[in-house]
């Protein structure tokens, strides 16, 4: 294994394994632990566009391990903005990092990052394509509410067009044997493409505009934010976000157990009543990218997690 | 009709190359990805939907006093892979051409899809195609991943 580019870059036992390694490093996630299992290494953070939880969360990761980070700070100040070409960007970082984690608004950009590369590149994120450092948060956050990722019932509602949160999760997802449903207006239906991949692999797919109908037996649902620039006019905005709107009254009729995820930031998507209801999961979601992060570097930089991991307290 | 009489249906070139065994309907798009359009100087032949016993009918183009070259070739494996080339030289085969579409198409033409990567001309790593299923053709971005549509291929030939 070199870099982590797409969800296919690791096999299920991979996963779970990675996952079970996440777990055990929880308490050093929260700093009720030092292990400093990456002392010496350099993490390079690359980040070509904004990104506020997976570059911090990458940058924490690195620092409760022990390990220091260097940034490539804000692409305006940058060689990028004189024309340096991301194959000259890598071969620098490259020389200065032991590990390079990068979101780049073009597609692709990760792999070919990681065809420049020595070092294992994690992709935070290339245009609209894999996000699949979010799938293992996410994988561990639904593991972590359920006990397990098999045969689980996933709406997936919102943007699911240009959402690469839940491109990513739904190809990991379908491993597992998970009933996907995607739930999104007609403008930002999952691409055509992506859906002919899923059910190609024999995935239980359904697709509707109908979001709250489809939570009832749902195990978790995942909501995406609406963008209005994806709109062309206003009114069709307000109709299609109005329509994914989740409050806690939505939720009388859901599973228990049912959990309300979304990849954040969100905007008016899951109204702020639905927070203390024990179905929201978002906020531990966003902490679980440090200790699912943490995972990942040791794991492509060839550190074994202890099996025990105990004592050394701050 | 015999297949002799297919080719006869245009006069025999005497120095330039053949190409046969065009799926039948597809020899404009064969032309597109060579690049022999109005402004080649060259005289092209070009008959079509003929037919043939291999293929039940076919296109066959000939084009004078050019032989294909290699990376010709390797375009002409994306719209025809199964289409025979032969090089004349003086009314005579002169030399039979393979065509062969490996797994990956690399430096031929650049992914389609507008926001990949490799659509900045100065990234200096090669472009490259997977081939993902031959027939019919399906062709993904090593890079970005996304299926290429073919009908646009002939624009991005390198």
């Amino acid at each position: 294994m070199t870099g982590l580019i797409t969800m296919d870059d690791l096999t299920n036992e991979q996963i779970l394994s990675i996952l079970d390694d996440a777990e055990r490093l929880l308490p050093v996630a929260r700093g009720e632990i030092y292990l400093p299992l990456l002392q010496g290494r350099i993490l390079g953070n690359l980040f070509f566009e904004p990104s506020t939880r997976t570059r911090m969360s990458f940058e924490t990761a690195m620092k409760r391990l022990g390990g220091d980070v260097v940034n490539l700070g804000d692409v305006k100040t940058s060689s990028v903005v004189k024309g340096e070409t991301l194959f000259d960007t890598i071969q620098m970082v490259d020389g200065y990092t032991d590990i390079i984690a990068m979101r780049h608004p073009r597609q692709g950009a990760a792999q070919y990052a990681q065809d420049a590369a020595r070092v294992p590149i994690l992709n935070g994120g290339d245009g609209a394509g894999h996000h699949p450092t979010q799938t293992m948060l996410d994988l561990f956050t639904i593991k972590q509410a359920h006990g397990r990722l098999e045969g689980l019932k996933v709406v997936l509602a919102g943007d699911l067009r240009y959402g690469r949160t839940v491109h990513s999760l739904s190809h990991a997802l379908i491993r597992f044997g998970c009933e996907l449903i995607f739930a999104s207006p007609d403008l930002l239906n999952m691409p055509d493409d992506i859906v002919s991949d899923l059910r190609a692999q024999g995935a239980n797919v359904v697709e509707t505009e109908d979001l709250y109908g489809s939570m009832v037996d749902a195990d978790v649902v995942y909501m995406t934010r609406i963008q209005k620039e994806r709109f062309a006019d206003e009114d069709e905005y307000a109709r299609c976000a109005g329509a994914y709107k989740l409050h806690a009254r939505h939720l009388s009729d859901v599973k228990k157990d049912m959990i309300v995820m979304h990849p954040l930031p969100r905007v008016d998507e899951i109204d702020p009543s639905v927070d203390k209801t024990r179905h929201a999961r978002y906020f531990e979601q966003a902490f679980n990218g440090v200790v699912a992060r943490m995972a990942l570097l040791c794991r492509l930089l060839g550190v074994t997690v202890p099996a025990k991991i105990e004592g050394g307290a701050l | 009709m015999s297949n002799e009489h297919s080719m006869r249906r245009v006069t025999a070139i005497r120095n330039g190359t053949v190409i046969d065994h065009i799926p039948s309907g597809q020899a404009m798009r064969v032309l597109e990805m060579l690049g022999i359009g109005g402004a080649t100087a060259v005289p092209v032949s070009l008959v079509m939907n003929v037919p043939s016993k291999k293929m039940g009918s076919k296109d066959i183009i000939k084009v004078e006093d050019r032989e294909l070259t290699q990376s010709e070739l390797d375009r002409l494996a994306l719209v025809a892979p199964e289409a025979r080339v032969a090089i004349i030289r003086a009314y005579s085969v002169a030399e039979k051409l393979t065509i062969n579409l490996g797994d990956e198409v690399i430096n031929v033409v650049r992914c389609t899809f507008s926001n990949c990567i490799t659509t900045n001309l100065r990234e200096p790593q090669p472009h490259r195609l997977k081939v993902t299923q031959r027939d019919p053709l399906q062709l993904r971005c090593h890079y970005c991943g996304r299926p290429q549509n073919l009908s646009e291929l002939a624009k991005n030939v390198l």
